[in-house]
């Protein structure tokens, strides 16, 4: 039974202390959306989210049910345990205020009221802000619905069609999780136009994860991150 | 593969890096700095700060981005995060350079390896020695990913990150031009548990010339 449910509109900013035994799903409600996101541990917030701790313990490039978000601190900060897209992107990043002004030219405040143009970077680090976090806490992002194809020379391309209506992803915290995020187009999208998509999000209790838990199970690494996760809060 | 025409015996500074230790020094706009895998595979963790606000610092997201590919080489701009360009790769002889795997830890390696394995020498800790031994003010908030010279970690169609054998060599350098002053922060990986470097970490040369 969900608790809580709120949309973040096209471009906005949400954040929030997921508790541990609870589960946020995120519902891309049109089809296209990218949630740019941003995890930190809300007791001691210099142990974040690590994207190369991440991928190299799962040796993976993609996020989707079965996998987990480490901190750098060997810890699960949240599983996905739950997800219809099947690919959410942890290497593209954050668009930033060059790259928008670039891709899609200029709309203001002043001319548009709250349809202003938004970009990655400025609205992690107001969203930072608010916690007492700042430039310095500025880390790797994970893009959900979102998939960067790596060709064999390395090169990145946007697969676009990757998340259709109705798409989501669930993630459960396994520690009390500051969660940044928002809903500004992914800086590899090719798209000329400033065209953000919303997003439903809907927050639930559920169990600790069991000790057979798909998360815990789908690697030998993770095993051990869950231990490592749980003599935390001995 | 790109050759530099650098004399290293007209360098103005040379030092040579031993294995598992750490290394910070201030490279100044113009200059130019080489790092020599002296015994080859040797992954060297590094990281680059804007001189003048550490808070702007090396972005492995933003570097990767900004040129639509994973691998660094020859023309890659070292982008900080907000939005500056810190350094460009102006030679390399080895041809393909990770900034996705990051650094090794203490707690990477109890998940990666085993639990037990929490005691062994690793790269964060080499960072954070180095940064307090420096006494400029920066913390672990000032540790973000890194690049690992000479590592070669391709990503497949499938989205798996696989770590492959080395493709560098002894003697093979990769050369970077400085874009404005930065502060630059090497680990000398120690890493045991990884056969990328063969199980045995080796020393490596790092040589700053003045601008041209």
């Amino acid at each position: 039974m969900s608790l809580w449910d709120e949309a973040v509109q096209p471009g906005a900013s949400w954040s929030h202390v997921l508790k541990r035994g609870t589960a946020l799903r995120i519902t891309d409600l049109e089809g296209g959306a990218n949630v740019g996101a941003l995890f930190y541990n809300f007791e001691c917030p210099v142990e974040r989210y690590n994207m190369p701790d991440t991928l190299k313990a799962q040796h993976i490039a993609r996020l989707t049910k079965g996998f987990v978000l480490y901190s750098d601190m060997g810890r699960v900060l949240c599983s996905i345990t739950d997800d219809s897209v099947g690919w959410h992107d942890p290497i593209g990043g954050a668009s930033n205020r060059q790259l928008a002004a670039e891709k899609y030219g200029r709309a203001t405040y002043q001319e548009v009221r709250n349809d202003y143009i938004k970009n990655g970077r400025d609205s992690f680090l107001i969203e930072l802000g608010k916690w007492g976090l700042g430039p310095r806490d500025l880390i790797s992002n994970v893009n959900f619905f979102s998939r960067v194809d790596v060709a064999a020379d390395g090169g990145m391309t946007y697969h676009a069609g990757n998340s259709k209506a109705g798409d989501y992803v669930e993630l459960r915290a396994e520690m009390n999780v500051l969660v940044i995020l928002n809903t500004c187009q992914h800086p590899l999208d090719p798209a000329p136009k400033y065209a953000p998509k919303p997003v439903q999000l809907s927050i639930r209790k559920v169990d600790p994860p069991a000790a057979d838990d798909p998360c815990r199970l789908s690697r030998p690494e993770n095993e051990r991150g869950f231990t490592v996760t749980e003599r935390y809060f001995l | 593969m790109i050759v530099s025409t650098l004399d290293p015996a007209k360098a103005k500074y040379s030092e040579e890096i031993p294995a598992g230790e750490a290394w910070i020094h201030e490279i100044r706009a113009g200059e130019t700095f080489r790092i020599v895998d002296l015994h080859g595979n040797q992954a060297v963790d590094t990281l680059f700060y804007n001189a003048h606000d550490y808070s702007d610092r090396y972005s492995a997201q933003d570097t990767i981005r900004a040129q639509a590919n994973l691998y660094l080489t020859t023309g890659t701009k070292l982008m900080s995060t907000a939005g500056n360009v810190l350094l460009t790769i102006v030679a390399d002889t080895c041809g393909r350079h990770d900034t996705l795997g990051g650094a090794c830890a203490n707690e990477s390696n109890m998940v990666r390896y085993d639990i037990a394995k929490r005691h062994m020498h690793a790269c964060r800790s080499s960072f954070l020695k180095a940064i307090t031994d420096w006494d400029h003010g920066m913390t672990k908030r000032d540790i973000p990913n890194n690049i690992n010279f000479f590592m070669n970690v391709p990503v497949t169609p499938e989205g798996k990150l696989t770590f492959e054998d080395g493709i560098s060599e002894p003697g093979k350098y990769v050369e970077m031009r400085a874009e404005r002053d930065v502060v630059a922060l090497i680990s000398n990986c120690p890493q045991l548990n990884n056969p990328c470097n063969a199980y045995n970490p080796t020393p490596v040369q790092v040589l700053i010339w003045d601008a041209a």
